[in-house]
């Protein structure tokens, strides 16, 4: 425990505005997700807008809440390998149908 | 260091490993979300192979948000999101020595689960109501899937969760230390569940 970074309860307490300033962003990207979707935009650009907005959505998350952003090499290790098998797994099938797409 | 007897039943509890850095249990709920992920991903992966090669999506016409209720889902997304930082802060209340915030917090974190269980119930018995069921075509097929598979997260969620809220809180007379990383390990959990959602309601309901 001596060597982990262990805060005093008054320099913890600092650390929870960055909580609170995730939260409202979280909402905040919710309502702009929301509004965009009723402007009817193109369909490739309403997926890219989406996607991106989830995208930072996920990233305050688990960047903050769970403190992704300052963790072990171990756990980097384990999500760059989990990240590489997802993307496999959500483009293998899709390139499977390649051709038939084209056609 | 304490030594009572759990300790040398299941090290590293508080103790981070010497090779990986961290205790145990955090490695392990770790390792567990990484094979939810691909479990989550699979799913997803064939609501795109499904979505890319339908003539039309859905497939009775329309859009998304006309055929799912986009207001339900927007306030649960908002009470999801609520959970997450109330889970937060249960969690630094641990950290500060508080456990009646603790209390307090870990009860709204469940309080907000049920609650977007029961929007949750709603949307699906309207939809019975309307004859939609996933039998129904591939639409409503990947709704209920998706949506089924993430709801019984949130059931996961709150038996963990109201564990450490009840009988589970024992453990903080004992150690404190080992209680704080559990709550956080459920945390991690909950937040995971929020996150997949996250994506869950903008691609099934508004896009």
């Amino acid at each position: 425990m001596a060597e982990t970074a262990e805060h005093s309860p008054e320099e913890f307490k600092k650390h929870l505005g960055k909580y609170y300033v995730v939260f409202v962003a979280l909402l905040c990207l919710t309502a702009i997700t929301v509004g965009v979707s009723y402007l009817h935009l193109n369909r490739p650009l309403a997926i890219t807008v989406a996607l991106i907005i989830a995208t930072v959505k996920a990233g305050m998350v688990a960047g903050v809440f769970m403190h992704l952003i300052s963790e072990k090499k171990v756990i980097y290790a384990v999500l760059i390998l989990t990240a590489a098998f997802f993307l496999l797994v959500l483009l293998l099938p899709s390139l499977t149908t390649f051709e038939s797409m084209a056609t | 260091m304490s030594a009572h007897p759990a300790d040398a039943l299941i090290p590293h509890t508080v103790e981070p490993h010497e090779v990986t850095g961290i205790p145990n249990p955090k490695f392990g709920i770790w390792l567990f979300l990484a094979s939810e992920v691909m479990l989550f991903g699979a799913l997803f992966s064939s609501y795109v192979l499904i979505r890319t090669q339908a003539p039309h999506w859905p497939p009775e016409g329309g859009l998304s948000s006309e055929i799912l209720n986009v207001p339900l889902a927007t306030v649960n997304t908002a009470v999801l999101i609520t959970s997450s930082i109330t889970m937060v802060l249960a969690w630094a209340s641990c950290k500060l020595g508080r456990i009646d915030r603790f209390r307090l917090w870990m009860g709204a974190t469940v309080a907000l689960a049920f609650v977007f269980l029961i929007i949750k119930y709603f949307e699906y018995t309207h939809k019975f109501h309307d004859g939609h069921f996933p039998a129904t075509n591939n639409f409503y097929a990947v709704y209920f899937t998706l949506t089924g598979l993430h709801g019984l997260h949130v059931i996961g969620g709150i038996i963990v969760n109201t564990f450490l809220l009840t009988v589970g809180t024992r453990l903080w007379k004992v150690d404190r230390d080992q209680f704080t990383n559990r709550v956080e390990n459920a945390g991690l959990y909950w937040h995971f569940v929020d996150l997949v959602w996250i994506f869950l309601f903008p691609s099934l309901y508004l896009l």
